[in-house]
């Protein structure tokens, strides 16, 4: 017999995975606007941002209700507790999306600074680790979710990378310093949308296996990142 | 902290039927065991064996052990009447006596001859009043019957009735079942106060309930302990699949 929770859940479920879908989308069209000089799409991503707001508060709003009044325990408890979560999370990446489509707006307006090899790289990685996560949410796979937080590193490498060169340039031609400016902050969001997809993952293996890894840093990795801030 | 309840192998017979199957199960001093499971599957029996209340029951048999501070209840010199002091029970239903709500509480007493003279009677009326939460509500109709109090008073006067005579366990079968939810808060919210001093067993419908007032919580079915956990991983992660299927409404 099917519970009253459960095709609540279900609708829960797809919500979500609408919302990291449009996020996705909104992503990939961000880093297309800048590489293809397209300040209409740029413009496109900005407006569909509230679209995404939209369906941020509507997944809170199921969310309560369901705790409300279905009481959850045990794995749906947990599922409400990882969607309530994971909302947030990837609405800031739909931010970070829109972030980047005005910088893009800017940066098409100016002669174009460098090639942007690196950046198409970094956003390819965060788009295949964003999917992947969702995928992972969907089919309940804490090892996969394992394997993507990994991949985040492969995005930091990148960020290290085009942060030096960026920085490099400015101090050879300081007149392309405003638009490195607006390209430094391009790769922190495409930096910082690593970092969500990898706290997306970390839920999922909360979902799935009621275990915390967040915040739970080998030393090795604290010592490389304490090395990398000192460059 | 020390175990104040061991139960060690213990099978429960109803004439031919078996109700329990080797129950294993350790209650730690001042914890609340809250016990669930669908109806009928042996958890009130099960906490009845831990005063031997199905004594009165010709047909009952129990063997294994119940230890009680290390001794066991059931070795043949075991006082009955002492240990259902030591072991205070609260009913669903609740049951005053048809008396005030002064001869409710000092009745155990009395009998139990624990007091020095009136004045010393009346102080452990006082307290066991005031630990059931109730005093505040009777103080100025201690001499009125018992039955003109509401049900959430009701119960309470009979937590205060087990109180007074000093016990160190306290046994609740369902005590909240047949209230409205403000008396069922009062009830729940005297559960977390005497666990202070006492060591609570729970039997409770409701999940909700045993989430709130429990250290621990132990799910039977069918006369099988299926699973004993902290209550906050009963609820968010039980070990059991049964337990998920039933804390999650899939049956019962």
């Amino acid at each position: 017999m099917e519970r009253i929770i459960d095709s609540q859940l279900d609708v829960l479920r797809d919500k979500l995975l609408l919302l990291g879908g449009t996020t996705e989308k909104a992503v990939h069209r961000a880093m297309q606007s800048l590489t293809q000089r397209d300040s209409d799409l740029a413009q496109q991503v900005i407006d569909d941002d509230k679209v995404i707001n939209k369906m941020e508060v509507d997944i809170d709003r199921l969310s309560v209700e369901i705790l409300a009044l279905q009481q959850p325990a045990a794995h749906d408890l947990r599922f409400v507790i990882s969607v309530a979560k994971i909302t947030p999370i990837l609405e800031r990446i739909a931010d970070h999306a829109a972030n980047i489509a005005e910088a893009a707006i800017i940066l098409n307006n100016e002669p174009e600074v460098r090639s942007y090899v690196d950046f198409p790289k970094m956003a390819e990685i965060a788009g295949e680790m964003l999917q992947a996560a969702l995928d992972a949410f969907t089919s309940e796979d804490a090892e996969t979710s394992r394997k993507v937080i990994k991949r985040d590193e492969e995005i930091d490498k990148i960020y290290d990378k085009v942060f030096g060169e960026l920085i490099e340039m400015m101090i050879r031609d300081p007149d392309s310093t405003p638009s490195a400016a607006h390209l430094l902050f391009v790769a922190k969001h495409l930096e910082r949308i690593g970092d969500y997809v990898k706290d997306i993952c970390e839920l999922n293996v909360y979902l799935t296996e009621a275990a915390f890894i967040k915040h739970k840093k080998s030393i090795k990795k604290l010592k490389k990142q304490a090395k990398r801030e000192k460059k | 902290m020390k175990s104040k309840i061991s139960i060690k192998n213990l099978d429960f017979h109803y004439g031919p039927n078996q109700a329990l199957f080797d129950i294993n199960l350790k209650i730690k001093e001042r914890e609340v065991m809250a016990f669930i499971g669908p109806s009928g599957c042996g958890k009130s029996t099960f906490i009845r064996t831990i005063n031997r209340m199905n004594d009165t029951i010709p047909i009952a048999k129990v063997s294994g052990e119940v230890l009680i501070d290390g001794k066991d209840i059931y070795a043949p010199k075991t006082d009955v009447v002492s240990l259902r002091r030591k072991v205070g029970m609260v009913f669903q239903k609740s049951n005053p006596f048809p008396k005030s709500v002064f001869e409710n509480v000092a009745y155990g007493i009395r009998i139990n001859r624990m007091h020095s003279g009136k004045s010393d009677l009346e102080d452990r009326v006082e307290k066991a009043l005031v630990d059931a939460a109730l005093w505040d509500e009777v103080k100025d109709r201690l001499n009125s019957s018992a039955f003109g109090l509401s049900g959430g008073q009701q119960q309470r006067l009979c937590i205060a009735r087990a109180l007074a005579v000093q016990p160190e366990v306290i046994l609740m079968d369902e005590p909240a079942s047949a209230l409205d939810p403000i008396a069922t808060q009062k009830i729940e919210e005297l559960v977390v106060e005497l666990k202070k001093e006492y060591t609570i067993a729970i039997v409770t419908h409701n999940m909700q309930q045993a989430a709130r007032v429990s250290d621990k919580t132990a799910f039977f079915m069918l006369g099988k302990l299926i699973e004993v956990n902290p209550t906050e991983i009963m609820f968010t992660n039980p070990e059991d699949q049964l337990t998920e299927d039933y804390i999650t409404g899939r049956f019962g």
